[in-house]
């Protein structure tokens, strides 16, 4: 068993795309069993950073340490690491031609040897977990996109992995489904003792739930702190993120202002 | 480039070819996939197989007894027909049609399930996308393109019997019997069924590598759905004229 106590290190980290630096000197530690919010505006490298960490892409300097050890460059040790990481995707990626008790079951059809009525009642106890288990025999097609969601939450936790990443987890849902899916986070987080990493531009939904939270702009953390530290702090790169003010250090793209101005009636 | 671009498409084929073999284990899980498969690409084929075997019979006994008919030689029409439709249209007409079908509906579907982050779930689930999405794909193709080419050569020769015997007015026995005589179980029919599963394997394996390394979006779909029918009908003619020469030199 690994004794460090975090759960994720990253080292003097550099990800670049298409030979383009996006994120260049991150160092960061998540201690185990700490809810963590990864905020910043879109395009600053969220989803890259969350990329490095589930090992789809690889550093191009720096370390990446998950559950106590680097990441792995062998595509199998790689898929086996993963057995420890859930991971919620935006796009929540159920597959269309399995039921939600099938999605859910997935993962424990593939990595244990359970027999057959104990994978059923585990899936129904994630599904209960979610609030869904009267949806069991339903195709993704016919649920609601907070109930997708939810359900791509329950087969993240299916084989109860200590470490939870979610990649943007209120977008496309209404107010309640946010509400729902944010409690839901911060409940399983509790009970569960799992350490989860949001990655996120939602910042009121999720403060509320974090431990800690880092800032990233321009390609590189801005902010690393408590939830009442990042609001108290003057920071003007923060305090423009947070405000959503159009103007200040963040630069925003001066073209499709300029088209977005151009459309609008006087 | 061009020529660096192809090698390297070349290779990342060939790779790719070599991960649906070593990702193809017969665990549970495989089994499942494996018969989902063979429903959906091969039974759910064997209407537009059945019709266009039925229709190629009833042409090639047509345009077969006009020019037989100037040597006199209308008895040999099943001699014909046999060895035309087990040595080179049976296969290659059924891998068309099958490509039409199900190598399109491959390629969709992968692409699909690319830009709607199926793959990417399952390599986070520490599931090989492989395995559990593309080699059962590839070996149903490999089992069903054999049985579509029996039934499309069966339906073939079932209504070029009807037209030539009951419409045409030839023997029924001359018939059977010079269909009998000319072809051979092993040369004629082994060699169709062999040539058929590498036309199958070969059309899953291009509808799954552009399908599955679509671009993730609508546009990169439908771009890889035409690119899985026509590199898959292209190798599958030059595959032929390849596995023909080789197999046919007597």
């Amino acid at each position: 068993m690994p004794t460090d106590s975090a759960a994720v290190r990253l080292t003097d980290l550099r990800l670049e795309r298409g030979g383009r630096a996006v994120l260049d000197g991150i160092d960061l530690v998540v201690p185990r069993g700490s809810v963590t919010a990864v905020l910043g505006p879109s395009g600053s490298g969220k989803s890259t950073l969350l990329a490095a960490l589930t090992g789809e892409l690889e550093p191009a300097a720096g370390t990446v340490e998950v559950l106590g050890a680097p990441l792995p460059r062998n595509k199998r040790a790689l898929l086996e690491l993963r057995q420890g990481i859930g991971v919620l995707l935006q796009g929540n990626g159920l597959l269309t031609d399995l039921t939600v008790a099938e999605n859910v079951g997935l993962p424990l059809r593939t990595h244990t040897d359970l027999p057959e009525p104990v994978i059923r009642r585990l899936v129904e106890m994630k599904l209960h977990a979610v609030g869904l288990r009267a949806a069991a025999d339903a195709f993704p097609r016919e649920l609601s996109g907070g109930m997708a969601r939810r359900v791509a939450l329950a087969r993240a936790l299916a084989l109860d992995p200590p470490l939870m990443i979610y990649d943007e987890p209120l977008t496309g849902l209404d107010p309640i489904a946010s509400g729902v899916i944010m409690s839901l986070i911060a409940r399983l987080n509790a009970s569960l003792g799992l350490t989860s990493i949001i990655v996120t531009h939602h910042v009121h939904e999720t403060l509320p739930v974090a431990d800690r939270a880092i800032v990233i702009a321009n390609g590189r953390i801005v902010f690393s702190g408590t939830p009442a530290e990042l609001e108290a702090t003057a920071d003007p790169l923060v305090q423009q993120f947070l405000r959503g003010e159009p103007d200040g250090p963040i630069a925003f793209d001066a073209a499709t202002r300029t088209e977005v101005d151009l459309a609008e009636p006087a | 480039m061009p020529l660096i671009t192809a090698t390297r498409s070349l290779g990342r084929a060939g790779l790719f070819s070599l991960s649906v073999l070593r990702a193809s284990k017969p665990t549970g899980d495989f089994w499942r996939e494996l018969t989902r498969e063979i429903y959906k690409i091969g039974a759910r084929s064997l209407p537009i197989i059945v019709v266009g075997g039925a229709f190629v019979g009833l042409v090639l006994t047509l345009q077969g007894y006009r020019t037989l008919s100037r040597f006199g030689a209308t008895n040999s029409l099943s001699t014909l027909l046999g060895l035309s439709l087990y040595r080179e249209l049976g296969p290659v007409l059924t891998a068309l049609l099958f490509i039409g079908r199900a190598g399109s509906s491959i390629a969709a579907e992968l692409g699909l399930m690319r830009a709607t982050d199926q793959i990417t779930a399952l390599g986070l689930m520490g599931i090989d996308p492989v395995a559990k999405a593309v080699a059962p794909r590839f070996w149903a193709a490999v089992i069903c393109v054999p049985l579509l080419t029996a039934f499309f050569c069966s339906l073939a020769i079932g209504a070029s019997y009807l037209e030539a015997v009951h419409v045409i007015g030839l023997d029924a026995g001359y018939f059977w019997s010079a269909l009998k005589d000319s072809v051979d179980f092993v040369d004629d029919y082994c060699v169709a069924f062999l040539k058929s599963a590498v036309f199958g394997g070969t059309a899953a394996l291009v509808a799954a590598y552009v399908g599955y390394h679509a671009e993730p979006t609508i546009e990169g779909t439908s771009i890889a759905t035409t690119r899985a029918v026509v590199n898959a009908s292209l190798l599958v003619l030059m595959f032929n004229f390849v596995l023909s020469a080789l197999l046919f030199r007597s």
